[in-house]
């Protein structure tokens, strides 16, 4: 228990002393995983053969129809 | 066969990985040689007991910090790209792909994220040799990062390891070593990663020359370029050493890529190297406005050829060889290769349809006929041929792959020299009067990224139009999805990726001018 508190204690006095650039690339990472994953990954980048596809047997038919049937 | 495929898909598609994997690549190499310098400067705080190197640690420490913040999940997009714009491909490389990548993502994240917070926060917290050993770990693993990945890379560039599988329609891996260790993927691992440690050095002594330059913090700077250009000189030499090893891999895997960048168009024994070339705007081949002949060159006899296959008479073919097939030297031409890769499609169709009319005697024997190293061997290996319907387009763009492979040359040599002369300059104490080097050095830092996107330009296009060599044209791995819906994404990551470059370099900027001195700068 010693340890997590001494861990805890670690990580939120880091915090407390950062520097300005500090708080702003936190700031920055923060925004950038927003918008990658609550906003391009769930509405511009869905994953194409699990959205589309049940089961694993469905998207390795839908593959081989594909590489088999490249020009329908 | 491709004619179902919206050519402007498929464009679009590569000019957003294209876009995203060139904006991820002005963050990582940075990254990957900062890293390593910053722990080569931190043990020399912890041997010497020198507050200075402490400082001087410190200060390269923030610049870190602010890269690796602004780049860091950057590559997390590509791997979204996979699974919305490329499914085909990444539902058929699977396993080869997802094993790196997975170990990728749980060294990047238990390594690197944890030991950097050490890093950043342990100053006076923890022991100096635990906070030593924390800097070293967040090197050596965000480099092990890289690693995994360049494998994946080098993997598409000369598959190993794996037999397709119909069932699944899918790569499996049969050896992970066979993978890992294949040469393509050791010698991609290393040049790219001393190639970073070249660009970080350069970016080390650029910043400390503006310092010389505006006469501030002297100290720092000379003993930062010291590190710098010594690990620079160091890490260039091995980068074309390696760079060597990865021509002769290219030579033997990827001919077509081999003679793009060096503008063979046809093969000869004892060939030249072309140090230096310009294309002709006329071409050489009406029918093919991508093979130019060179308004004018500086070659150097035999060199190709030895570079090639450690042989100073060996024939290296050129793109109409490849093309055309060349019996004297056992090349196999390009329509050979289409029709055993459309024999090979051929044995897949047949496949499916039995599978889907229920037939699983028949399924079964085309199965195990298609799995046999002797299928796999002289068919399968053709399989992307077979979606090639004009034997032209297995040509890459000969100008892009031949300027890009030489702009990266001339530069590596360059830098070469910039090392020596920065050592040579700053050991006897005078580089503060070489003003003219030092303006150079600043303007070196954009010529080291320049190199470097270079590099991946080079592999990148040299190998179109394959996404895997020989197995999988490009036109085959995109998603049949909405071209315009690939076009908004492409102008949305320009955008973001812009905007995060100007944060990247406002934030940077300000740190460098505050300089070390300032207590404020240190940790993150």
């Amino acid at each position: 228990m010693e340890i997590i508190k001494r861990i805890f204690r670690f990580y939120a006095e880091g915090f407390a002393q950062m520097p300005r650039w500090g708080k702003q690339a936190w700031l920055i990472i923060i925004i950038k995983l927003f918008v990658m994953f609550v906003i391009l990954k769930i509405f511009f980048f869905p994953n194409f053969l699990n959205s589309n596809f049940n089961t694993d047997a469905q998207r390795s038919d839908h593959v081989l129809e594909n590489l088999t049937n490249m020009n329908k | 066969m491709i004619e179902g495929i919206d050519l402007s898909l498929v464009n679009w598609s590569r000019a957003q990985f294209a876009l995203t994997a060139m904006y991820h690549w002005i963050f990582v190499p940075l990254t990957l040689g900062l890293a390593i310098i910053i722990a080569i400067m931190e043990t020399l705080y912890v041997k010497t007991g020198n507050e200075e190197w402490k400082k001087i640690t410190k200060f390269w420490m923030t610049l870190f910090g602010i890269n690796f913040a602004i780049g860091v999940a950057t590559g997390i997009i590509l791997e979204f790209e996979f699974g919305t714009n490329w499914s085909n491909y990444s539902w058929f490389v699977g396993d080869i792909f997802g094993a790196p990548l997975a170990i990728e993502g749980i060294l990047a994240f238990f390594l690197e994220s944890t030991f950097i917070a050490v890093m950043f926060f342990g100053w006076n917290k923890v022991s100096k040799r635990f906070h030593l050993i924390s800097t070293w770990l967040v090197a050596i693993g965000a480099n092990l990062s890289a690693l995994w990945i360049l494998v994946a890379n080098a993997w598409m560039q000369k598959p190993v390891g794996m037999v397709f599988n119909p069932e699944s329609a899918r790569m499996e891996m049969i050896s992970f070593w066979e993978v890992l260790f294949s040469p393509m993927a050791v010698h991609k691992f290393l040049h790219t990663t001393s190639s970073s440690f070249v660009l970080a050095s350069i970016f080390v002594i650029g910043i400390s020359a503006w310092y010389l330059l505006k006469g501030r913090e002297i100290s720092f700077a000379r003993k930062s370029i010291v590190v710098a250009a010594i690990l620079g000189f160091m890490s260039s030499i091995y980068t074309v050493m390696t760079g060597d090893s990865s021509a002769r891999d290219i030579a033997h895997h990827q001919p077509m890529k081999f003679a793009a960048f060096e503008g063979l168009y046809n093969g000869s024994e004892g060939v030249g190297l072309v140090a230096m070339g310009v294309f002709s705007t006329t071409e050489t081949d009406p029918m093919n406005e991508n093979l130019k002949d060179f308004a004018m060159k500086i070659e150097i006899p035999n060199v190709l050829s030895y570079m090639a296959f450690l042989n100073w008479d060996a024939f290296v073919p050129g793109v109409n060889d490849l093309i055309n097939g060349n019996e004297k030297y056992g090349i196999m031409s390009a329509t050979e290769k289409i029709t055993r890769g459309q024999f090979a499609i051929e044995k897949l169709t047949a496949y499916k349809l039995a599978k889907k009319s229920g037939d699983k005697t028949q399924a079964d024997s085309l199965k195990t006929q298609i799995m046999s190293p002797e299928f796999q061997k002289n068919y399968f290996n053709y399989f992307g041929y077979g979606y090639i319907t004009d034997t032209q387009s297995l040509v890459p763009s000969v100008a892009i792959s031949f300027y890009s492979f030489h702009i990266m040359v001339v530069l590596g040599m360059y830098f070469i020299l910039f090392f020596l002369l920065a050592l040579y300059y700053t050991l006897k104490g005078k580089i503060h009067k070489h003003r003219f080097f030092l303006r150079s050095a600043i303007w070196t830092i954009p010529l080291a990224y320049l190199a470097s996107q270079c590099g991946w330009v080079l592999a990148e296009v040299g190998r179109q139009p394959w996404v895997i060599q020989d197995l999988m044209p490009t036109m085959a791995a995109v998603t049949k999805i909405s071209a315009s819906a690939v076009q908004v994404t492409f102008w949305l990551f320009a955008i973001i990726f812009t905007t995060l470059l100007i944060a990247e370099i406002k934030i940077m900027m300000r740190q460098i001018k505050i300089g070390p001195k300032s207590e404020g700068g240190t940790h993150v």
